[in-house]
């Protein structure tokens, strides 16, 4: 028998009895939007649209052999990144994600140059050319991964989180994963974990709708991800995560939350990603069109042009950030391409820290 | 500028691909994001999307054309105020040289070869401390060498804490932490849940965030839940990224078989973590060895693996008494000095070595056994030195024979120790199968004394 089908358009989460833990949420439906500086404002467009570039430039590089293997675009993202971790605060708060992690760099600040130069698998690279794409850190920034195993990050972040607890820092740590990591069982151990410790963390499920090729609703029973937490009592949130003032929004409200010592939060953020899962994805599991609509109506980029230029900035002045953003970006591939590949005597170098 | 569109790589293994369509003609405008062609690879029909914008130009390959390497200039297009149809027709039509997939990876033969590449420095002639001269001699087991070892390095460093399944307030499920929860507190005695990939995971993670974490494990057996962490978290990450991000973390616990627990719970995992690299692997015997390794472990910059033995935790051995009693990783020890054979073992087996070490005298064989205290890395000089010393090498292991440990061994012996060799390399190790529960398979399925006793005088043609 085949069940009833699903109401397809759930009530806001701060109305949905039957989901208690909603506290959080009801903040952020008091007031949706950060209010953001003129300056922020720019920031965040200028980030923004330095992810996108990027991306775009190392789809390019990808397609002509200089990155190899795979890698894994932010495109459509960037809201996401840039939202949550303009909240974080600089030299305290770790960072930690999946694969697709070339966004959160960016949104760190972290030079364009050494990112490229490890997707082209170079000396200079950020982890000297030995990691690739999957595999970048920064400890500098607390930027932990870069993790090729879905669903590790979340672990590995709870790790970070009782490091902050441990030492009473103050910190907190931002973990990212997938819809399609939302269904790994360490996840939900990681969930147990945190709650019943009262771990300063954020889950941050990045919803791009697509676990590879498989779409949400034909891999997860419960769709509704900010509810995921409910059985181990941490209060959930439900973000437009193509909304870089919603996002931030409610990383200050999440953020509160775990700093006031209440523990864990778990925070949906509904998103979009243009390109393939990597660069070797047909994408066929979607339609162009489908890819289409969200591009002209939700993309994160032109939402926050539109403010920018109510605000009264011109066209040419966007067009302006447009190019600076261009050129560091071409700076970036032109230091990936030429850099020299690491030595032959960097092969065994890094296996073990010390001596045997 | 004219922009050349080059055939793009669309998976890590395409070379070449077909160009099945043009979707965009010759004047037709560009915008970022249009798809202008078609492209069929090994694998999947692609679409190849625009990432600049402005006019096509001159199409170079037609559609239908077959094999285009990747990195063919396949069209050109112009940019703001170009003209289109000025484009040169002369365009290369080759694959640019180095535009290719993998480029600048060469493949000049004898590029990197063996000689170049720098192996890591090894340490030699690293010994165990001396003990001075007079130093009181207490007994103790192995249960309470591992536990004050632990607690020493806790009043030593702040950063060090112990978590798994019972360790505090059920004092160890095996009773390795007692104690530990009364002086340290709850704050660095930690209960987890029955979750190993979890916690092995936060772990992982804390150490990466800067502490100095001893996972217990209350069997390895379990361990196999977390085993990811274990080795795509912790042993890869310094690697990968460069040596920035290091994970001294400990696993501790019981490994290989107890006693009448049956086959999920008798596993020796001294093999698979010694395979690899980025791990330390520690397996001690006897208490002066699980005090002074435990130590070392704990303030290693690398992840270590230590693999205890349940069966030898009651035992007692006479251990000095020392304010540091620190020694060497990476080092075997000589147990027993002899000249005949050399018997090689770790861990409980070694105990067994020795048994057979004594029934061999017996029979005037001198054996030398040595514990190789440290699987990875394997000190192989020790090993070596011996063989040229006796000629002749048994490796006692409780565990399986296949890519055992001592497959390794035999490995190092026949491409190093050849020469020295007057008999076969012979593995003496546990039956090939699930360990039995029935007490008399059990035993059978089992190394003991008489087997290693009985190779022995084999490779010295004594039986």
């Amino acid at each position: 028998m085949a069940k009833a089908p699903k109401n397809k358009t759930p009530r806001s989460p701060a109305e949905n009895l039957d989901f208690a833990l909603h506290s959080l949420q009801e903040e952020l439906e008091k007031t949706k939007r950060y209010d953001a500086s003129e300056e922020q404002l720019k920031h965040f467009y200028e980030q923004m649209l330095l992810i996108r570039r990027f991306e775009e430039r190392a789809g390019q590089l990808y397609g002509l052999g200089l990155i190899g293997g795979f890698c894994h675009l932010y495109i459509g993202q960037e809201a996401v990144a840039v939202g949550l971790q303009s909240a974080l605060t600089e030299k305290l708060d770790s960072v930690i994600t999946g694969y697709r992690d070339h966004g959160h760099m960016l949104a760190y600040g972290i030079d364009p140059k050494v990112i490229m130069a490890e997707l082209t698998g170079r000396e200079a690279g950020i982890s000297k050319g030995k990691g690739g794409s999957m595999h970048m850190f920064s400890t500098e920034h607390k930027f932990y991964g870069g993790h090729g195993i879905v669903g590790a990050q979340v672990a590995l972040g709870g790790g970070l989180a009782l490091a902050h607890q441990y030492n009473d820092d103050g910190g907190l740590c931002l973990a990212y994963f997938g819809d399609g990591a939302a269904n790994q069982g360490q996840v939900y151990e990681t969930f147990n974990m945190a709650s019943l410790w009262k771990l300063p963390i954020v889950f941050v499920v990045e919803n791009n709708q697509y676990a590879m090729g498989t779409a949400v609703g034909r891999s997860s029973a419960e769709t509704e991800f900010y509810r995921r937490g409910t059985a181990f009592r941490i209060p959930g949130m439900k973000v437009n995560g193509m909304d870089v003032l919603e996002v931030r929004q409610a990383a200050e409200i999440a953020f509160t939350h775990v700093r006031e010592g209440r523990g864990p939060v778990l925070m949906e953020c509904e998103t979009y990603r243009y390109r393939g899962h990597s660069m070797s994805d047909p994408a066929k599991y979607r339609t162009r069109e489908e890819v289409q609509d969200v591009k002209e109506h939700k993309d994160p980029i032109e939402g926050l042009k539109k403010i920018l230029i109510e605000q009264g900035n011109s066209e040419e002045d966007l067009k302006a950030i447009d190019k600076d953003i261009r050129k560091v970006v071409s700076e970036a591939a032109d230091f990936a391409e030429n850099s020299p590949e690491p030595e032959a005597s960097e092969l065994y170098t890094d296996v073990l820290v010390e001596e045997y | 500028m004219a922009i050349e569109l080059k055939m793009p790589a669309l998976s890590p293994t395409m070379e070449e691909g077909t160009l099945a369509k043009w979707l965009k003609q010759e004047g037709d405008t560009i915008e970022i994001g249009d798809i202008i062609a078609e492209i069929e690879t090994d694998k999947a029909t692609m679409e190849f999307e625009a990432v600049d914008e402005g006019t096509l130009g001159k199409i170079l390959v037609a559609e239908g054309t077959e094999n285009v390497a990747v990195g063919t200039v396949i069209a050109m297009l112009a940019g703001e105020g170009e003209d289109a149809s000025d484009m040169a027709d002369a365009a290369p039509a080759d694959p640019v040289p180095g535009e290719g997939k993998d480029v600048g990876r060469p493949d000049a033969s004898g590029e990197g070869s063996e000689a170049e590449i720098a192996k890591p420095a090894k340490k030699s002639g690293v010994k165990d401390p001396e003990i001075p001269h007079g130093t009181n001699m207490q007994t103790i087991t192995v249960r309470e060498a591992l536990r004050d070892g632990m607690a020493e390095e806790m009043r030593r460093d702040e950063r060090v804490f112990v978590m798994g399944e019972e360790v505090a307030q059920y004092q160890g499920a095996y009773k390795v932490t007692q104690g530990l929860l009364d002086e340290f507190g709850p704050k660095r005695v930690i209960d987890t849940p029955i979750t190993e990939y979890g916690f092995a995971g936060i772990g992982t993670g804390a150490a990466m965030g800067g502490l100095r974490p001893i996972v217990e494990f209350m069997t390895f057996n379990f361990a196999m839940q977390a085993i990811d962490h274990i080795i795509n978290s912790a042993a890869k990450t310094n690697y990968m990224s460069g040596g920035q991000m290091r994970c001294p973390v400990v696993f501790r616990g019981p490994n290989a078989a107890a006693s009448r627990v049956g086959a999920q719970h008798s596993q020796n995992y001294g093999p698979w973590y010694a395979s690899v690299p980025g791990l330390i692997v520690i397996a001690p015997y006897d208490a002066y060895d699980a005090k002074g390794l435990m130590k070392a472990a704990i303030r290693c910059e690398d992840p270590v693996v230590f693999l205890e033995n349940e069966l030898v935790y009651g035992r007692s051995f006479e251990l000095p008494e020392l304010d540091d009693h620190v020694l060497p990783i990476g080092k075997a020890r000589i147990m027993r000095e002899g000249s005949d054979v050399t018997i090689v073992a770790y861990s409980i087996a070694v105990g067994l070595a020795l048994e057979a070490a004594e029934e061999l005298a017996g029979e005037g064989i001198d054996a030398e056994v040595i514990d190789l205290r440290t699987l990875r890395p394997l000190d192989k000089e020790t090993v070596l030195e011996s063989l040229k010393k006796t000629n002749r090498l048994v490796i006692a292991e409780e565990g399986w024979p296949t890519c055992s440990i001592a497959s390794e061994i035999v490995a190092i012996c026949m491409e190093e120790g050849f020469d020295h060799l007057d008999a076969p390399v012979t593995r003496v190790c546990d039956e090939d199968v699930p360990l039995p529960y029935a007490a008399n398979l059990e035993k059978l399925a089992l190394i003991d004394t008489p087997r290693i006793v009985k190779a022995a005088k084999k490779v010295c043609y004594r039986d």
